[in-house]
C-alpha cells in the first residue's frame, strides 16, 4: 500500500531523510519510531505531498504522491503533529469544511460527524469556537476530523500527543477497529513504546534519518535481545537525547499564543 | 465548485466573528478622512480645487480596499504559522482552487470594508454627483481588491515569518497608497512623482471611482479599467504560481 524506495530529503547542508527504504501492506498498522527530529514527520510530508522528496521514489496505493497529487491525496487522510484547526470556526464548522474538501456527500457528512463528535466527547460543545477548547479537546478534534473521509491510509503523527490516559485507549481502539472493519491500512508515529508494541504489527525505527531496524515488535526485541520495546529502542538509537531546534513556525506559535492571551 | 465557496465562506466567517478588527480597521480610514477632510479642506478650497471631503472621500476607500485586500493574501502567513495551512493543502482539490475560494472571500471581505467606509463618507458630508454611480464605484472597488488580494496572496505565500511583514507594510503598501493620489490631485505633479504615480495600480483604481463618484478624474476611465484588469491578471496568476509552490 505504501512504498518508499531511497527517499532522500535535504534541507541545505543538513539531511533529514538518508536513503530510507520500506513497505506497508494493506492492512498493515506500521509504526515508524524515532527520537526527535529523526526524520519521522519529514517522511510523512513527503509522503502526503506537502514536501517534495530530493531523490527517490514513494507509492501510494499505487499513485506516485509527486506527479498525481490530488489522486493521491484522496487515499489518504492525516493527523498532524501540530495543530490544524481553524480557531475561528467551531468544532462543528472545522468538520464541514474538511468533509466538504474531501467531497463526503452532505448526508453521510453530517452523520459521519455526528457519530465521531460524539464517540470524541466533543459533541456537546460543537457549536463553540475552537480556540476556547483545551489542548486535549482540540487534539481529539483532529483525530475525529481525520477519520471523517474514510481513508484507504490513514497517517498519525503522534496523535496521542496530550492526550489523557481514556482519550490514549478510545483513539487506539478506534484505530484498531477501523483497521479490522475497513481495511485502513495505518501508518504512525508515537513517542510511548508501550503504544507501538500494543497496536503495530511492524515496526520502522529511524534515526538521524537512517532507517535502523525493521520488523514486528517481536523481531525488534530478539533482534537485540531486551526484554521491552522500550529498552530495544534504546539499544538501537543510544541515549543521548536530542534537540530539535524551534524553527519559525514554533515562535511564531508561541507569539500567537502570546497574542491570544491579551 | 464547492471547495471554492467552503474556502469563502470561511473568511466572510471569520471576519464577522472578529469585531474588533473590524471596527479597527475603520479607524484609520476615519482618522484620514475626518482629520485631513477637515483639516486640509480651507487650504484646498482656496486653491480652488472645491471640497478637499469630497475629492479625499474615494481615496479613503479605496485605502481600506487596498489595506484589507493585501492583509488577506498575508494572512496565509497566520494560517501557515497556526497550521491550518496544512489542512488546506493536503486537501485532494487543486491548489487553484483553494487560492480562488480564499482570494475571492478576500476580496468579498475588502468590498464590505468599502463600503462600510462609504457609508461613512456619507455621514460626514461626502455626496456623490449621483447615487446611481455607486454600483460603477463598487465595480472599481472588486478590481482593487482582486488586484491587491493577488499581490497579497503573491506575498503571503512567499513569507515563511512575520518578520517580512513591516518590510511589505513600509516599502510596498503604504507607498502605493501614498502614491496613488488618494490624498493629493494627481495634475500638476513634478516630473518624477508624475511618473511613479503612474506605476502605482491604485491610483488607477481610485481614479476610477472619482470619474463616476464626482465626474472628475485625471485619466480616461476606460484607461482606468483597463490598467485594473491587465494588472489584476497578472497578479493573481503569479499569486496563483507562487501558492502552488508552496512547501511546508
Amino acid at each position: 500500500m505504501i512504498r518508499v524506495r531511497n527517499l532522500v530529503k535535504n534541507f541545505g547542508s543538513f539531511t533529514a531523510v538518508d536513503d530510507v527504504s520500506f513497505d506497508v501492506e494493506e492492512g498493515e498498522i506500521f509504526a515508524f519510531l524515532g527520537p526527535n527530529g529523526a526524520g519521522k514527520t519529514t517522511t510523512i510530508k513527503m509522503l502526503t505531498t506537502l514536501l517534495q522528496p530530493t531523490s527517490g521514489t514513494m507509492e501510494l496505493d499505487g499513485l506516485d504522491p509527486q506527479k498525481q497529487q490530488n489522486e493521491a491525496r484522496k487515499r489518504f487522510g492525516i493527523v498532524f503533529q501540530d495543530p490544524s484547526l481553524d480557531g475561528d470556526l467551531t468544532a462543528w464548522e472545522n468538520m464541514e469544511f474538511h468533509g466538504v474538501l474531501y467531497h463526503v456527500p452532505h448526508k453521510a457528512r453530517r452523520q459521519r460527524s455526528e457519530r465521531l463528535l460524539k464517540l470524541f466527547e466533543l459533541w456537546d460543545r460543537r457549536g463553540d469556537q475552537v480556540k476556547k477548547f483545551s489542548g486535549g479537546m482540540k487534539r481529539r478534534l483532529e483525530i475525529a476530523r481525520g477519520f471523517l473521509h474514510m481513508p484507504r491510509i490513514l497517517f498519525l503523527d503522534e496523535p496521542t500527543l496530550g492526550l489523557d490516559p481514556q482519550s490514549r485507549n478510545q483513539l487506539w481502539n478506534i484505530v484498531k477497529q477501523v483497521n479490522e472493519a475497513e481495511k485502513v491500512t495505518v501508518f504512525l508515529t508515537t513517542h510511548y513504546m508501550d503504544e507501538a508494541d500494543r497496536v503495530a504489527h511492524r515496526i520502522g525505527i529511524i534515526d538521524h534519518g537512517r532507517l535502523v531496524a525493521q520488523g514486528t515488535p517481536k523481531a525488534i526485541k530478539e533482534q537485540t535481545g531486551k526484554e521491552s520495546l522500550e529498552e530495544a529502542f534504546l539499544a538501537l538509537t543510544g541515549t543521548i537525547i536530542r534537540d530539535e531546534s524551534a524553527g519559525a513556525a514554533d515562535q511564531m506559535r508561541q507569539f500567537a499564543k502570546m497574542w491570544e492571551k491579551r | 465548485m464547492s471547495a471554492i465557496y467552503i474556502l469563502w465562506l470561511r473568511e466572510l466567517k471569520r471576519y464577522v466573528r472578529s469585531r474588533a478588527q473590524m471596527v479597527a480597521s475603520l479607524g484609520q480610514p476615519m482618522l484620514y478622512l475626518l482629520v485631513l477632510g477637515f483639516g486640509l479642506g480651507p487650504v484646498f478650497q482656496r486653491a480652488g480645487n472645491g471640497s478637499y471631503l469630497q475629492f479625499v472621500a474615494p481615496g479613503v476607500i479605496g485605502m481600506t480596499v487596498l489595506f484589507s485586500s493585501v492583509f488577506s493574501g498575508i494572512g496565509l502567513l497566520w494560517d501557515r504559522q497556526l497550521g491550518f495551512l496544512k489542512e488546506m493543502l493536503v486537501a485532494p482539490v487543486p491548489r487553484l482552487q483553494i487560492m480562488i475560494g480564499r482570494t475571492l472571500g478576500g476580496a468579498t471581505v475588502a468590498v464590505i470594508q468599502g463600503l462600510l467606509v462609504m457609508g461613512i463618507c456619507l455621514l460626514a458630508g461626502f455626496r456623490p454627483q449621483s447615487f446611481l454611480t455607486v454600483p460603477l464605484a463598487m465595480g472599481f472597488m472588486v478590481a482593487i481588491a482582486l488586484v491587491f488580494a493577488g499581490l497579497g496572496v503573491a506575498i503571503g505565500s512567499s513569507l515563511q515569518d512575520m518578520q517580512g511583514f513591516q518590510l511589505i507594510m513600509n516599502f510596498l503598501v503604504l507607498p502605493i497608497y501614498f502614491l496613488s493620489g488618494a490624498l493629493f490631485p494627481l495634475v500638476g505633479l513634478p516630473k518624477v512623482l508624475a511618473v511613479i504615480t503612474r506605476l502605482d495600480p491604485l491610483a488607477y483604481g481610485i481614479d476610477g471611482m472619482r470619474a463616476v463618484l464626482l465626474g472628475k478624474s485625471a485619466f480616461n476611465p476606460v484607461t482606468d479599467v483597463l490598467v485594473l484588469v491587465v494588472v489584476g491578471t497578472v497578479l493573481l496568476v503569479v499569486g496563483a504560481y507562487r501558492f502552488s509552490k508552496i512547501e511546508i
